[in-house]
């Protein structure tokens, strides 16, 4: 089934106000100075994030920065040493798994293999005890959903991952849930079949708007995809949050802006902190340049100068531009773009354009630009 | 072990089956071939019939072949209910009481079984809790005897498991006692089965802590054995051995025929 027709059919159940209109849905997401610590190893410290109801909020991070435990602690599989987690107006920190009303897909979808499809998806409703008539129809509709409807009498292991991966959708939202819990659903899958699956949770939530999502992800263009709002994690701490495309054009701290989006970090040196049009002036080696102004920042003071590698052309593009002159250090085709690597002012800067027909050759100087709306200011020490 | 070369694989075929052979099959055959000797005077039986066969299908045989049955079965379901909730309680605790938890547990597979048995007749003898000279006593046995590698088995098949489907069911909104029975026993049903399977056989052939507690009216096969090798009857004895080991084969190919979907469909 086309992901047209599968969000056609969503619609058309919401039209129709259907289950899917549930009221339980569109619960917030709050975490309040939540510690969890494992003896005296403290694995997530002090993590205070809002989460509004309807809102899908990305959790990203690095290997061990404690994104999965953030969400196994709402899931109630991990107990804080400290502080409270509410879902919707109930504070859940006490409360079992089996009470707190979530749906959960995980990375390798723990769909039980030893029933079919139908009765995956039926288990939650089954195991509260739902009519067997109501859970029959829910189910049909979850399936429907998910575009798995030809494939009830499957095993998980006569589906492909992708199609395991619907089933667990299905599974989790068959019970209603008051919010979602996404742990890395999509790192299992080939490239092509994420990049589908990605576009199908972004049109389902568009379908269900009133569903509240936490999605933990290491992959950041998951992230930027499908979020409304970025949470960034580090060894267990909550360094950046704010809205994804805030988050990404105006990056807070050096981190951020390494993590998401492998920004260009340039060390420069505030000349003037208003030049007007809500722009400040940077130095860069002998060379001064226009950028989006930041508030708070001192004139002397050292900054990095954030562009993000799409930022950069080889023709100027917004006005105010800027101009610098590199050298060419590498060069990569990666098909449907072109990865330059320059030297200039003693930095290296890494742009991505087009497929050029005639690229540079090695060690051959030439201009590049970058806007100055696309250029933001980091302090050197945040 | 990996043999590269023609002579070598021949060599190690040959070892293995020297080995195979000599600690394996001669016991058994010898034994198979006893049950049908007349006499046995030279390196061969001669006279071979079938005269012990009828002797025993028409002697106490069946009486003592059932009660080794029943107690196998009342035994290794009584361990295999145990062991799986000892499982199931236990996987959850780690580090030195673990340890001991476990400890307790397998004591039972490193007594001998004489001393079992004796165990059980110096603690269940005088009150408050007498349990000498019922049938109850060798059940309780078997029991201890088995229970501990019914735990052990569970506990592998636990910890196959990971805790992510028992987590996603939880998510789901079972409560514990549905997961158990929707999830947790189906995905372990092969160890289980396994746990059972192993109980009964170690039950069936189950002799020393049986000879201290048996009361009248309940002797097992092995008792049965031991008592006609005892005085003599070498051939009677071989031939209910066969007998015995044909039953509780029979009885655990049985159990591995008895279909689980988690062991089909992982």
């Amino acid at each position: 089934m086309a992901p047209g027709a599968v969000i056609d059919d969503v619609r058309s159940a919401v039209r129709a106000g259907s289950s899917w209109s549930s009221p339980k849905l569109g619960s917030g997401i709050g975490f309040e100075d939540v510690t969890v610590s494992y003896g005296k190893l403290v694995v997530l410290a002090s993590l205070s994030l809002t989460i509004e109801p309807g809102e899908i909020m990305a959790l990203i991070g690095p290997s061990g920065s404690a994104k999965t435990t953030a969400l196994r602690a709402v899931a109630g599989f991990v107990r804080p040493a400290s502080g409270r987690i509410r879902i919707g107006e109930r504070d859940v920190t006490d409360l079992p798994p089996h009470a707190r009303d979530i749906g959960m897909v995980v990375q390798n979808y723990a769909l039980f293999p030893h029933m079919r499809v139908e009765d995956n998806v039926a288990f939650g409703l089954r195991a509260r005890r739902e009519a067997k008539e109501a859970v029959k129809q829910r189910v049909a509709e979850c399936l429907r959903m998910v575009g798995m409807s030809a494939y009830t009498q499957r095993y998980p292991r006569e589906l492909s991952g992708g199609q395991q991966q619907r089933v667990a959708i299905a599974r989790a939202l068959a019970v209603r849930p008051r919010v979602l819990l996404l742990d890395e659903p999509l790192s299992a899958l080939d490239a092509q079949i994420r990049h589908s699956m990605l576009q199908e949770l972004a049109r389902l939530h568009e379908a269900m708007p009133s569903l509240t999502v936490l999605y933990v992800t290491h992959d950041q263009t998951e992230a930027l995809t499908l979020a409304d709002r970025i949470a960034i994690m580090r060894d267990g701490r909550l360094v950046a949050s704010g809205p994804s495309q805030a988050l990404y054009r105006e990056p807070p701290t050096r981190f951020a802006a390494e993590f998401l989006g492998r920004a260009n970090l340039l060390p420069v040196t505030l000349e003037a902190a208003d030049a007007g049009d809500g722009l400040a002036r940077v130095r860069l080696g002998e060379i001064s340049l226009l950028v989006k102004a930041r508030p708070g920042l001192s004139v002397g003071r050292d900054c990095l100068l954030c562009i993000r590698p799409h930022g950069i052309a080889m023709r100027p593009g917004g006005r105010p531009s800027n101009e610098l002159t590199g050298v060419v250090r590498a060069m990569q085709w990666q098909g449907d773009l072109h990865s330059v690597t320059l030297e200039t002012q003693g930095v290296l800067i890494r742009m991505i354009c087009a497929p050029l027909r005639d690229p540079p050759s090695l060690g051959v100087r030439f201009p590049i630009h970058f806007a100055a709306e696309d250029a933001t200011l980091i302090p050197e020490d945040a | 072990m990996l043999v590269w070369s023609r002579s070598g694989r021949i060599g190690a075929w040959l070892l293995f089956s020297l080995l195979f052979g000599v600690i394996y099959v001669l016991p058994v055959a010898v034994i198979a071939i006893a049950s049908f000797a007349g006499q046995w005077n030279g390196v061969l039986p001669s006279h071979l019939t079938f005269a012990h066969y009828a002797r025993a299908v028409h002697s106490s045989l069946s009486a003592e072949l059932r009660v080794s049955l029943i107690t196998g079965v009342m035994a290794s379901a009584v361990a295999l209910v145990v062991g799986t909730w000892a499982a199931l309680a236990l996987r959850k605790i780690y580090g030195a009481s673990r340890l001991v938890l476990d400890i307790v547990f397998f004591i039972p597979s490193a007594v001998p079984s004489v001393s079992v048995g004796l165990g059980l007749l110096v603690a269940f003898s005088r009150p408050p809790i007498l349990l000498n000279g019922t049938i109850a006593m060798v059940v309780v046995a078997h029991f201890v005897l088995t229970s501990a590698f019914t735990y052990g088995n569970v506990s592998a098949g636990l910890a196959r498991l990971g805790p992510e489907f028992e987590q996603m069911a939880e998510s789901l909104g079972a409560r514990p006692g549905y997961r158990l029975r929707h999830v947790t026993l189906p995905l372990i049903t092969p160890y289980l089965i396994a746990a059972f399977s192993l109980s009964f056989a170690l039950s069936m052939g189950e002799l020393g802590a049986t000879m201290m507690v048996y009361p009248p009216g309940w002797r097992t096969l092995p008792v049965g054995i031991f008592a006609l090798a005892d005085r003599g009857d070498i051939f009677e004895s071989a031939t209910l051995t066969v007998l015995l080991a044909c039953a509780t084969l029979a009885v655990l190919v049985g159990l591995s025929y008895i279909p689980t979907r988690a062991a089909s469909r992982r």
